[in-house]
């Protein structure tokens, strides 16, 4: 249905042009001199005119009606549902507007009385809802009528409808390049407003400082806000042991192959391994993650139930016993295969760090007698050192914000441990596992996820600052 | 570099020979160093290379036998001594179909162990179209249906060897009784293996037989395509500003800051954006396409900023100027001149953060697309799966048979992919214009 009204604003903003475009036409032939633009633009200006607002309006009505008719359905809800918890009144409201679209409500046993509220309030949001959307159609409809009738009759040989046109191109281009400040805008104030809302439960020095982690405890009626299950450090703890590991095998590989690329590899060595190396970076993260979860991790069990196995019995009987019972999710599993992961990040960016290293420098270094390894090691990396120290606080940063591959291979218990051998559990995981599934919006166990967003977003926001920043000062040293 | 004071110290002590010596020992150790530096960074390729070609093995070898499927056909009587004709829904078709396979396959069969031997080899769809059938024509009780359905998961399991009879009974899914029963159906010819067509006409299902991907890869389709209509034109538009139009001033300097910052926020935090105010705040439908499509367009955006802007940078300003001078409107010169020139860049870019944003996942688990959603969504607005979740639903599903399923599922999404960049390189080689 919605379609239809958009295709007919279309075709009446179509048929505007062709009447603008006619009328300059008509009116060039008329006057003497040069019309100031071409008909075209005249078109287009009663176009715009007659489509731009109308369709403003419905985008509007598409993005908030549901929520203006909610809230109008609130506004006078019968006493018994008004006297239910906030919960309950939500589920309600869901139901009532679930019946009205015909879609199955919620499994809820109402008393008699309250069924029959929720039939008339289905009737009645069924109700609002066409008005809601039938006047916001007329609406859009006046709209478009209104700025044909405004924009027609300006058209004439001397109006400078190209210039109003490129006026409204604009104002478009710069809508368009504020989507990304916006963006930031909701990615900081969503995150603060939930994070506020959670702080003011739990306070943020026991999120930070606590060391209890154990959100879903919280949710039991009796034990709502409870003290010590909302201590984030476990979390903050795995999170950095993982990406530990990760950097220990990303670092070195990613490193020495962007030297042996930039510095030994002929031109047809660099034509293959580059796209390669490329490939490693496009697997989704997800196909990581079911690599850890169903090949690595079996894989690295196996491997140290093995060496338990014959270490069992002789002097070191505890650390075999300890390396039978060794389970598939560790934290060496996801940190091993996050490395794989960031394996192309670091050693493309290494790679280009190198690169604007100037030629001058070698040159001197190899006229002095030196070997490549040399001029690698004495010249080229103290020269580049502020650039790779860059693009490993960049891999540090993704390192940190990874999901899918913790999420699938690090498990789930939060515990302070620095063993690799241990399954921990990261910030992303649990806001995965905080919010997946259905739940209430409202609990401290799901607004927690909103504080550990928050805190993952200062965190990566702070490091790719300080990397662009480093990255920016050594551009402009050899610039 | 320490050659100098080296030969100079060699030289005080006054023996020419053991200068000689000297040096060569020392450039000897420096050229092994340099040997195994060098070393150092083939082993390193060579691991990193060894780990993909590991992933890509393992995930087609676990994959493969995904896309063949074992399937049967069979004659099924409706018996009515068994169906009650006033409640049809409440008999166990799949118990019926399998006592008259047991009975087919001349197996004895007097307390019934075997039916329901049978019955776990089969797959319940059998039984829903012979209900099917039954409830859309009642008359058809007593005939005899033919009906072909794939075998059940673990028979399936069984037949691509990837459950042995060499394993302890306890440590299968099947026993010896069933495996036996499985040879004699496949000696009877009753069992045939072809392309598993369900993988891309079905949806997700409980059950691993009858789950297929066309439900995923409709889902991600829509939300691609969501994202492409927003990202582009909007990442486009931006980048033609800041490029073309922008003054220099603290404000556009503000905006290309926060464009780079953006590009590397973690993608979860971008589902927490979506999930509060897309879901939340605007309430929108959880776990829709439209909604997927919001969050990953505001994850693309930067990238094809950034794509746009450097092909934008690559056009000669001399374009601009030539437009300029025959009196073209800055406008005119960006939108007539400079942009179709870059577009091939622009294109290349944009296709390769869609390719980007095709794999994503974390974002659309916290937008609640992660909800078990049967057949392909019909429309932008209800709840719909796309290939990265349906890959992660199915890798968490406990029953052995969803894994090949899963890394069946990878190779369709690397196939995609695959597709989009290899069309990003066709696009740019076809295009590519050095100035």
């Amino acid at each position: 249905m919605v379609w239809i009204v958009f295709l007919g604003l279309l075709l009446f903003s179509f048929g505007t042009y062709v009447l603008a475009r006619r009328k300059a036409v008509a009116g060039a032939k008329g006057s003497q001199g040069r019309p100031h633009s071409l008909a075209g633009y005249h078109g287009a200006y009663a176009a715009l005119w007659s489509a731009v607002p109308a369709l403003v309006l419905l985008f509007l009505l598409i993005a908030f009606g549901g929520r203006l008719e909610t809230a109008l359905l609130s506004a006078d809800l019968p006493a018994a549902v008004q006297q239910m918890p906030v919960q309950n009144r939500e589920l309600f409201i869901n139901d009532v507007q679930a019946v009205a679209r015909g879609d199955h409500p919620s499994d809820t046993v109402y008393e008699p009385a309250l069924q029959q509220a929720l039939k008339d309030k289905a009737a009645e949001s069924a109700r609002l809802s066409q008005i809601i959307t039938w006047s916001g159609w007329a609406l859009a409809g006046v709209l478009a009528v209104l700025g044909a009738l405004l924009a027609l009759p300006r058209i004439a040989p001397q109006f400078r409808a190209r210039n109003r046109v490129e006026g409204w191109i604009g104002g478009l281009l710069v809508l368009c390049s504020t989507v990304a400040v916006l963006t930031t805008l909701g990615i900081v104030a969503s995150l603060l407003y939930e994070s506020l809302r959670f702080f003011s439960e739990i306070s943020p020095v026991e999120f930070l400082f606590g060391t209890h982690w154990s959100p879903q405890i919280a949710m039991r009626a009796d034990q709502v806000g409870s003290s010590g299950g909302f201590g984030a450090v476990p979390l903050f703890v795995g999170t950095f042991l993982v990406m530990i590991i990760a950097m220990l095998v990303a670092a070195p590989v990613g490193l020495f192959s962007a030297i042996y690329l930039s510095e030994y590899a002929g031109r047809f060595a660099r034509a293959w391994v580059k796209p390669v190396l490329e490939i490693l970076a496009g697997v989704p993260t997800v196909v990581y993650g079911f690599f850890a979860a169903l090949t690595v991790g079996p894989a690295f069990r196996a491997f140290f139930n093995m060496i338990g196995q014959g270490l069992v019995g002789g002097p070191l009987d505890g650390l075999g016993m300890y390396l039978l019972g060794v389970q598939n999710q560790m934290a060496l599993v996801a940190g091993v295969v996050m490395g794989i992961m960031l394996i192309p990040f670091v050693s493309s960016l290494s790679d280009d760090i190198l690169n604007s290293v100037p030629q001058s420098l070698r040159d001197g270094s190899y006229a002095m007698g030196a070997t490549k390894s040399e001029t690698v090691k004495k010249v080229l990396l103290p020269a580049a050192l502020p650039g790779i120290a860059a693009a490993m606080l960049l891999a540090v940063s993704r390192a940190i914000g990874e999901t899918m591959i913790v999420t699938m291979a690090a498990g789930l218990q939060a515990k302070i441990t620095a063993n690799p051998l241990d399954t921990v559990t990261t910030v992303t995981v649990q806001i995965v596992t905080l919010l997946t599934g259905d739940q209430e919006f409202d609990s401290a166990k799901t607004l927690s996820a909103f504080g550990l967003g928050l805190t993952l977003f200062v965190v990566t926001l702070l490091l790719n600052i300080v990397a662009l920043r480093i990255v920016q000062a050594y551009r402009e040293q050899y610039d | 570099m320490t050659d100098a004071a080296l030969t100079a110290s060699a030289a005080a002590a006054g023996a020419p020979q053991g200068i000689r010596a000297a040096v060569e020992r020392r450039l000897k150790k420096r050229h092994a160093a340099e040997r195994r530096f060098r070393a150092y960074g083939l082993i390193a390729i060579a691991v990193a290379i060894a780990f993909l070609g590991v992933l890509l093995t393992r995930i087609v070898v676990q994959g493969h036998g995904a896309f063949m499927a074992n399937s049967m056909e069979m004659q099924v009587r409706l018996d009515p001594a068994r169906i009650d004709a006033t409640d049809i829904q409440g008999a166990n078709y799949d118990l019926i179909i399998a006592d008259q396979m047991v009975a087919k396959l001349g197996i004895a069969d007097p307390t019934g162990d075997k039916g329901m031997e049978m019955k776990d080899l089969l797959s319940t769809d059998l039984g829903f179209q012979a209900l099917d059938k039954l409830r859309a024509d009642p008359k058809l009780m007593g005939s005899t249906l033919t009906l072909s359905a794939p075998l059940g998961a673990d028979a399936d399991l069984y037949f691509k060897g990837e459950m042995r009879r060499s394993t302890p009974e306890g440590e299968r899914t099947l026993n010896d009784s069933q495996l036996d029963m499985l040879d004699q159906m496949k000696a009877a010819g009753m069992i045939q293996q072809h392309f598993n067509w369900g993988l891309f006409t079905r949806g997700d299902s409980t059950h691993p037989e009858q789950a297929g991907l066309l439900g995923a890869v409709v889902g991600s389709a829509m939300m691609l395509l969501v994202t492409a209509l927003l990202a582009v034109p909007i990442g486009v538009l931006a980048a033609v500003y800041l490029e073309e139009f922008a003054p220099k001033n603290p404000l556009t300097t503000f905006i290309e800051v926060n464009i780079n910052n953006l590009a590397a926020v973690p993608s979860i935090v971008y589902g927490l954006l979506g999930l509060a105010v897309f879901i939340h705040w605007m309430g929108l439908p959880r776990g829709s396409p439209l909604v997927g499509g919001l969050v990953l367009a505001l994850m693309a955006l930067p990238t094809v900023i950034i794509a746009t802007r450097s092909s934008l940078k690559a056009v000669p300003p001399s374009i601009r100027e030539a437009a300029l001078g025959v009196g073209a409107s800055r406008t005119q010169a960006v939108f007539g001149h400079v942009l179709p020139l870059a577009m091939p860049g622009v294109m290349t870019g944009a296709i390769l953060a869609l390719a980007h944003a095709l794999g994503e996942t974390a974002p659309l688990l916290m937008i609640g697309m992660i909800a078990f959603v049967q057949g392909s969504p019909d429309s932008f607005l209800s709840s719909a799966s796309t290939l990265p979740t349906q890959i992660f639903i199915w890798e968490n599903a406990s029953e052995r048979a969803f894994h090949p399923l899963t890394a069946a599922a990878i190779i369709v999404l690397l196939v995609f992919m695959i597709v989009m960049n290899a069309a990003a390189i066709v696009l740019r080689r076809a295009f590519e214009r050095r100035w």
